[in-house]
Parts: C-alpha cells; structure tokens; sequence
C-alpha cells in the first residue's frame, strides 16, 4: 500500500504589501479596539448634546409685540439676508428719471442712559448716525433702495441694498461746514453726489438696482443705531441703548416731480418710546428731521446657525484623545515594531493612520454637526427665536467645515502623538494649542485684542470656519466681537491655520518616526 | 501610611516631569495674569472689572497644568505597571490614593502659593497705572485686605481641589489621555456654554453648578451681590465635585483588578 502525499499548499494568493492593505491594516486596527469606536461616537454624541443643551437655554423675550399677537417679522433684503431697515422718511413719489439734491447743516444726536451717565438722556452722535438722501422703491421694510449720507463719524457714505457700502469724503458737518448730497437716477443706475458749496460736486459712487421700477420713493432719512456697550469679563454681555439723531436740512429740491412731503417712521413699533417716533418738522425753506434706527445688514441679537454647533470644541476634546491614542498605545503595548516590522517604509504607515482616522472623524462629525443643526435650529425655534438665514452654500460649509475641523484636529493628534510616543504629553499639547485658546477668548477675562490674536496664531482658529454671517465694516463696531460669533479671521484662512499646523507636525512625526527607533 | 506618603513623595520628586509642570504652572499663570492686567483700562469703578479675578486670571490657564501633574501621578503608574509593585507594597489599596493625595495636595499648595503671589505682584505694579487707583473708587490691591486676601488664598486651595478631582479621575479611569480629556472637558465645557446663552436662569444655573465658574467664585471682590453664587459656597460646589470623584475613584481602585 502506497501512500502518497502531497505537501500542502495555501490556496490563497500571496499578500500585497501596497498601500491599500496598509489602510486596510490600519482600519482594522480601528474598527476592532472597542474603546476608540466608542470614543469616535462619543465625540459626535457630546457635540449634539451641548449643542442641543446650548440650544435649549436660548428663550426670546425680546419681542416688543403686545401680549398675544405674533413678533413681527424680520424683513429679508433683496440678497435675502436679514436686514434693520427702520428709520424716518420724509419722501413723495418720483416717476422716472430725477434726482434729489438738499444741504446738511447739523447733525446731532441723543444717547438714552448710557453707562457713564445711567440716569441720563445725553447728547452724543452715535458713529454710525446716518442722514442723507435716499432713492427706495417702496416704503416697505426690506425693498431696494440707494443713498448717499453724512454719518456720525464715518464722512460721507454711498450705500445700497443693505450690504453694499463705499466711502466718500471724510470729516463731520456743522453750520460753518456744510455738505451737500445729490442723489440721481437714470434708468436702473443711481449715482450719489456731494459738495462743499452746492457747484463742485464729487461722484461719491453708484448702485444698479436691477428691475427698480419707475415709480419710487425718494427724499430725506435719518437713522441712529444703538448705542452698544460690552461688559466686561466671564458672563459679560452686551447692552443696548436707545439713540436718536436729529439733522437740520435745507435747499432741497426733487427734481422730476412736485407734490407734498410726506413722513413716515419705517419699521417703527407703535406704543414705543416717544424718542423712537422720531418725526420732521418743515418751516421756511428748512426741514428738522429726526429719526432712530438703521439701515443695514442684521448681524447681532439674534440667533445663528452656529450656535447650535457650540458642542463642537467638546467633541475636539474627546476627538484628540482617540486621535492621540490610535497612536500613542501601539507605543505602549510595543505593537509599534510589529507595525514597522510588516511595513518597513514608516512614513506610509503614519500617512495611512492620518488617512483612516480623519476619514472615519469627518463621517462622525458631518453626521453629528448635521443632526445638531437640524435638532439644534428646532429647539432654537420652538424656543421663538429667530435664526438668521444663510444660503444653502455657507450652511453646507459650515457643516461641512465642522467635520473637516475634527478631521484635521483627528490627524494633528495622530502626528502629536507620533511626536510625544506618550498620550498624557501629546494631550496636554493639543488641549494647550486648540481648546484653551478658544477657551480663554470665548468665556475669559482676556481682553479682546489678546483673544483675536489667540485665534489668529493657534489652531483655534479654525473656528472661523463655522462662522455663518460674514463681517460688514459698515456696522457699528462694537458688533464685532468674539461674543456675537465674528472670527479675527476669514472662514478658510482660519481653516488653513489648522491644515498648516497638521501638515507640519505630521511632517516632523514622519521625519522623526524614520530616524528614531522604536 | 507614613511610609506610604514617603514613598509616593520619592516617586513624585524624583519624576523629572514634576519640576517641569511646577514649573510651567507657575509661568502660566503669572504670564496670562500679567498679560490680562496690562491690557485692561479702567477710567471709573463703574467700568464693571474685578481687580483681584484680572490679576488672577492665570489661574484659568494654570489649571490645566495641576490637572495633568494630578493625573499622571496615578496613571504613569499604570502605563508603567509600577501599579502592580506599588499595590503589593501597600496591600491596603486606599492607602495609595490617600498617600498620594496628601503629596500632590502639598506640592501643588506650594507651587501655587507661589504663582499667585507673583500674579498680585504683578497686579499690584501694573494695575494701578491702568486706572485701578482709590482715587477711581478701587480698594488697594494689598494681601491686608480681607477680600483680596480671600481671592488669592482661595485661588490657592482652588488648584488643590482641581489636584485632587482629577487624581479621583485618574484612578476611574487609568489612561492618562482619558483622563486628562474627563477633566479639562469638564472644567471648560461649561463656562463656553454660559457664556453665550442668554436666558440668565440657565446661565446662573450653569454658572453654580460647573466646577471651574463656581470654584472661581472666590476671586471675586467687587459685585459680590451680582455673582452667580457666593464666593466660599463656589469653592464648596468644587469641593462637592473633588469628593465625588475621589469617593468614585477610590472605590474602582479598590473593587477592580490593577
């Protein structure tokens, strides 16, 4: 009897060493250590729960409606973002082609208990008081319009459909220096004017108002914004003061039409304070018009879509501890040199690390800003607030933007952690360079311009990434402040401080990770 | 328990980090404190800023070095498994915590006495210039004033307290990034929260029940009547928080295998 034997042979290929299977190697690395699975959905948990907690403190009382009628609404300018168009009008009707042309005089102002003086009205002019000529196509809050003004500390301006804004002569007026203002319209093209002596006029700029329709309004306005103050320190907010301003105007004339002028306080509350009212007065050949309010983009009071995203730093605490560990416990259980010893190019492996966990980082923080938008923005609703409206674009950047920021924050710790070979120093570090700068500029003592450099020099800032307004240099100043979500930086370059910070250490992590041993 | 503390005093001084972190509490604070200080104006008392919580405010940023001296005090024990020598030296496992509670709180009592005297210090020369004058209606910024000296002793005993939560922390937890994570999200989850809701119940309530707005109670000399809670009941919220993780943390230590 013969036996014969054969000897045994694999019916599996041999395995490949290439790329892909490094990745492979690394996400079943991931996926099979229950502690990082389970850090990666607490991230995304902890992100909607403090967003959602962060949501539901939000209550609007702020509406001065009276008791059982709805808030009014918040008027959409013709970009269709919310816009204050609240002022006093004294305007007729304008048919085709003309211009409006008056002298400024005086412009002066009134400022309701202010800090310095709690008990007090007192005169002062607000920087951003505006008085001029204004061309509108309806009396109606949010309708197109362009004008050319004085303002209270800004010279002359030239501005248009709320967002729009040019600047034209600097220095303030007064009874020995007055300025004239012409604004002229030829077709959709309005073009703003101004003078000295009412003969040598300058072009202070000009607005197409595309499909303006031949019958406007056009005349005077005066709007004076609040007068904002900031308090200082942790649970410091924000204090409004009424203002109001008051200008003197004469040699108007309308050229084009002829009738009577007529006043109206857009957009004001009935039953308000009277000093709101505003109102004109026309004697001899001079008008006294006062007016409160603002024409101009909305960017502070209300609610915005990143509010509800403010569990975002929370989850980057948890995302920097699986992050760092993904790396720092091969060092500590020595399974490093198995990794090295099966792939001997080590640079590839941290790359692929970097690769598996910023993927698997971005899914859960895509996921997790989505569900805390959507779920934040109906309890922020429910709640009778208002939440600012943004284009389909900048909301997906924003939800996006906050995925990618775990991402990157995820790969930044894998380098950290490559750097350090131990978790508590690699954490220390990345706590130190992302979350107390966002820390002490958000909820410190720190003064202002320490906290925007905080945010302009670390990673933090790429916080400005989830930044849904963008900032209008024509809006009084004290809006923009940390406080009322306004980054020192642009949404992408803020982004791109982070990706250089993570591009760098992973860079070192590679250089080190190859000349050191293991 | 004697040798039990002469022995974690051993392992604390003669860990190189220890220095370092003492070290880098000590400039942390005092850097942010004076950086704070000089960069605030104040022309009257009725500008709203406390004197004593400016010149502390390092303490926000110093913090976070008590906090990874205190845990890795317990966890580089166990990612070096010293744990296990340590547990079989000391077969009374509460003793360990206890003996290294008592060491910690010692050296952090120390280095911290240091950094706030030289975070007043640096108020007391540089604030006056910056408007904080009596004749502005300030009280002098001198350690013989019964509030200031409250604010920077409690300052003091605050870092001890954050010492021991998060030695309590470590020992639920082991890993040293874990815990680090617990506690820094902890401490600075909730006051970002209250800063920016603005229903002021939720942002009083956030205010006295989170560990480090409470804590930082006791820094506080003027509005006293306008703080979320009282100075020395803020310091017994964190005291609360402090028991309860070292209460929890103990009693893993003792049920669990090391």
């Amino acid at each position: 009897m013969t036996v014969s034997t054969t000897p045994y042979r694999s019916g599996l290929r041999a395995g490949r060493d290439g790329f892909p299977q490094l990745l492979r190697a690394e996400w079943t690395k991931f996926r099979t250590v229950r502690g990082w699975v389970v850090g990666t959905w607490v991230a995304g948990l902890v992100m909607v729960l403090v967003g959602v907690l962060a949501a539901s403190a939000f209550h609007n009382y702020g509406c001065l409606a009276p008791p059982g009628q709805a808030c009014p609404s918040v008027p959409l300018g013709p970009g269709g973002e919310a816009v204050d168009d609240h002022f006093y009008f004294v305007h007729q009707t304008l048919d085709g082609d003309g211009s409006v042309t008056v002298r400024v005089t005086l412009l002066t102002g009134l400022i309701t208990y202010p800090s310095y003086a709690p008990n007090d009205i007192v005169s002062g002019l607000v920087p951003w008081a505006k008085a001029g000529v204004i061309i509108k196509e309806t009396t109606r809050q949010g309708s197109p319009y362009a004008a050319v003004m004085v303002t209270g500390s800004h010279g002359v301006r030239m501005q248009y459909n709320y967002v729009h804004d040019s600047a034209g002569g600097q220095g303030g007026i007064s009874s020995a220096s007055p300025r004239w203002l012409r604004l002229s319209r030829s077709g959709d093209s309005l073009t703003g004017y101004e003078s000295a002596d009412g003969t040598h006029w300058t072009r202070t700029g000009t607005a197409y108002l595309a499909g303006l329709p031949a019958t406007v309004q056009a005349g005077l306005f005066v709007a004076s914004p609040a007068y904002v103050e900031q308090s200082p320190g942790i649970g410091g907010g924000e204090q409004q003061h009424l203002t109001q301003a008051t200008a003197h105007f004469d040699h108007l004339s309308l050229q084009g039409t002829a009738g009577a002028w007529t006043g109206d306080n857009i957009g004001g509350v009935p039953g308000g304070p009277a000093l709101g009212q505003g109102g004109f007065e026309h004697s001899g050949g001079t008008f006294v018009v006062s007016g409160t309010g603002d024409i101009a983009p909305l960017v502070a009071g209300e609610r915005r879509l990143e509010d509800t995203l403010l569990g975002t730093f929370a989850g980057l605490i948890v995302v920097i501890v699986v992050g760092t560990i993904f790396i720092t416990a091969e060092y500590r259980r020595s399974m490093i040199r198995t990794t090295l010893a099966a792939s001997p190019r080590r640079g590839r492996v941290l790359v692929a690390k970097a690769i598996v966990i910023g993927s698997v980082t971005f899914v859960a923080g895509l996921a997790a800003a989505a569900v805390a938008v959507s779920l934040g923005g109906w309890i922020l609703r429910a709640n009778g607030n208002y939440i600012y409206p943004v284009t389909s674009l900048t909301e997906f950047r924003v939800v996006a933007g906050s995925g990618a920021l775990l991402a990157v924050v995820a790969i930044l710790a894998v380098a950290m952690g490559a750097l350090f070979r131990r978790s508590a120093g690699a954490v220390t570090t990345l706590i130190a360079l992302v979350i107390v700068p966002y820390v002490l500029a958000i909820a410190s003592p720190l003064p202002e311009a320490v906290s925007e450099w905080l945010l302009r020099l670390t990673p933090a800032a790429a916080f400005a990434i989830q930044q849904s307004l963008p900032w209008y240099p024509q809006v009084s100043s004290a809006y923009d402040t940390l406080f009322n979500g306004y980054y020192p930086m642009a949404p992408w370059a803020g982004f791109a401080v982070l990706c250089t910070y993570a591009a760098v250490s992973l860079g070192l992590a590679v250089f080190v990770l190859q000349r050191r041993d293991a | 328990m004697n040798q039990a503390v002469h022995a974690e005093w051993t392992k604390l001084r003669t860990v190189p980090e220890t220095g370092w972190l003492l070290l880098a509490l000590i400039a942390l604070t005092v850097a942010l404190s004076t950086t704070a200080a000089a960069a605030v104006t104040c022309s009257s008392s009725a500008c709203g800023l406390d004197p004593a919580r400016i010149s502390l405010s390092g303490i926000d940023l110093g913090q976070a070095t008590v906090v990874i001296l205190a845990v890795l005090a317990l966890s580089g024990e166990y990612s070096t498994s010293m744990i296990r020598i340590t547990l079989a030296a000391t077969p009374r496992r509460i003793t360990v915590p206890a003996a290294k509670a008592a060491v910690l709180t010692g050296v952090v009592l120390g280095a911290g006495t240091i950094a706030v005297l030289a975070s007043v210090l640096a108020g007391q020369l540089i604030l006056p210039g910056h408007g904080f004058t009596a004749a502005h209606g300030h009280r002098p910024l001198t350690l013989a004033d019964a509030s200031m000296l409250r604010a920077a002793g409690g300052s003091v005993l605050y870092l001890a307290l954050i010492a021991l939560l998060s030695l309590g922390a470590a020992a639920a937890v082991r890993d040293s990034a874990v815990a680090i994570g617990v506690v820094l999200g902890l401490l600075y989850v909730f006051p970002v929260i209250a800063q920016v809701v603005t229903d002021p119940t939720w942002r009083q309530h956030l205010q006295q029940f989170a560990p480090m707005t409470a804590g930082l109670a006791i820094q506080a000399t003027t509005g006293l009547d306008r703080l979320p809670i009282s100075p020395w009941r803020g310091l017994g919220v964190l005291a609360a928080w402090t028991a309860a993780a070292l209460v929890a943390g103990g009693m893993i230590l003792q049920l669990r295998d090391a």
